[in-house]
């Protein structure tokens, strides 16, 4: 297990190093977030819904979409060269590689959340203030879950002629269970409520990530392995 | 359910006779219910699509879909391709019955509950589990070498096939404390014969269906790799 752990995490600090090198698809997709949210300002009547009543949602729509756009780039990146092949020959066990590719998403969807979140902060006028280390939990127990999906599904995409359309339309029903989750979490924790309120919905995001993550380690190898 | 190396062409009558016998079937449900059953005494004749709506929506949630996921988890397990046409025939068969109960289900609730469409439990639920197959359709016709897109329909139709828990426990808990709508759908128990008649040569009917279109996919399936086969060799 502890090999398994240090191949994924050399794995996962390929990809990135090679990210933070390039910067393009953390970038577009830091700059597609910002766009989701700037668009969902302009959804609503602003002499009629107050923005505190949308930021949950808003929120988590832009979570959502940038997660997505965010993890297309696990597996297309190692479509160049058949670089992808390369990774299956060298002696390391798919569940590694697994939870190196899981890692690797993991941050990076995390930066894009880290990016976006400031801007929500801005643009929606919410004062976090007490809410920010709940909020911060329900982003990291939700984000693990559905990139614990995703990472399996992008792997499964990349096969396909239209990978970038394929992976929300698979991975979308996927993520509303742990969303509708995380909106619970997120509207008592804007309206000032305790954090003890919203320990539930807590324990639901992380039943729904050990049961993906089990899943996903279980499934991987059927995915990869000719 | 099907002979592997009988000819497909055997196994589409088969699934025709079936099919036509269930359609046969499902115009007699029809009958039945418009003729030989009594109107039910609150809803009036809106209620009659209660002898189409449960027997399609039974047969999807609690045939249909479950079967998909056996046999997927099953082809992962063996790697026989019959467990995988058979699958996707059911799936496929899943998503038009998942239809059927999506439309059936608007026009009762229309006049009943006075609205098109509700954030219920259960109608949530089927819309999930609709789009769910449409996904794993749309990744089914992406993927060209059969093996590979055996082993990645499995994968997606085991995931679904866990996620339909959450997805029950999340909408339900979504509405809070709001009162569910009023549900005036007669109970099975409570229904008088007349009624429960009906409904169960409903789900004789839909059965019959179901497996008729279900073998007739898998023939065609099998045909179509059989085809593949020999235009390889």
């Amino acid at each position: 297990m502890g090999r398994a752990l240090r191949l994924a995490l050399v794995i996962a600090g390929k990809d990135i190093r090679m990210e933070l090198r390039a910067r393009t698809s953390l970038l577009s997709a830091a700059v597609f977030a910002a766009l989701v949210l700037l668009v969902q300002n302009f959804a609503r009547d602003p002499t009629a819904v107050s923005t505190i009543d949308l930021a949950p949602g808003v929120l988590w729509v832009t979570v959502a979409f940038a997660a997505v756009v965010a993890m297309n780039r696990a597996f297309t990146v190692e479509r160049e060269n058949a670089a992808f092949d390369g990774l299956l020959l060298a002696p390391v066990p798919r569940e590694a590689l697994y939870l190196g590719k899981y890692f690797a998403n993991l941050v990076f969807v995390l930066l894009v959340e880290a990016i976006a979140l400031p801007l929500f902060v801005l643009f929606f006028n919410v004062g976090l203030g007490h809410a920010l280390p709940g909020l911060l939990a329900t982003l990291l127990l939700a984000t693990a879950g559905f990139v614990a999906v995703g990472t399996v599904f992008s792997a499964m995409v990349v096969k396909t002629r239209f990978a970038e359309l394929m992976l929300p339309v698979l991975l979308l029903p996927f993520m509303v269970p742990p969303l509708i989750f995380a909106v619970k979490t997120t509207v008592p924790l804007f309206a000032g409520r305790p954090l003890s309120e919203v320990l539930p919905g807590l324990r639901f995001l992380a039943i729904y990530d050990v049961v993906f993550l089990t899943l996903a380690l279980l499934l991987f190898p059927a995915v990869v392995d000719e | 359910m099907t002979v592997d190396g009988a000819p497909a062409s055997a196994v589409i009558r088969r699934g025709l006779v079936l099919s036509v016998l269930g359609l046969v079937g499902i115009g007699a449900v029809m009958a039945l219910a418009i003729l030989g059953t009594p109107t039910e005494a609150r809803q009036g004749l809106a209620q009659k699509i209660f002898y189409v709506h449960v027997p399609t929506a039974v047969v999807a949630l609690w045939i249909a879909v479950p079967a998909t996921g056996i046999a997927s988890m099953l082809y992962l397990w063996l790697h026989d391709p019959r467990l995988d046409r058979f699958a996707a025939a059911s799936a496929e068969v899943s998503t038009v019955f998942c239809l059927v109960v999506l439309t059936t289900g608007p026009i009762w609730a229309k006049p009943i509950w006075g609205t098109w469409w509700t954030w219920d439990g259960r109608l949530t639920l089927t819309l999930f589990l609709f789009f769910l197959l449409l996904g794993y359709h749309t990744l089914r016709a992406s993927l060209r070498d059969p093996v590979e897109r055996g082993r990645f329909s499995a994968v997606i139709s085991i995931m679904g096939v866990v996620l339909v828990p959450f997805i029950h426990l999340s909408v339900y808990l979504w509405r809070g404390l709001h009162p569910q709508p009023i549900i005036m759908k007669p109970s099975a128990p409570s229904l008088p014969p007349e009624m429960l008649r009906t409904l169960l040569v409903g789900f004789a009917v839909f059965t019959i269906f179901y497996v008729g279109l279900v073998t007739l996919r898998y023939g065609i399936q099998l045909a179509q790799d059989l085809r593949e086969a020999a235009d390889a060799a």
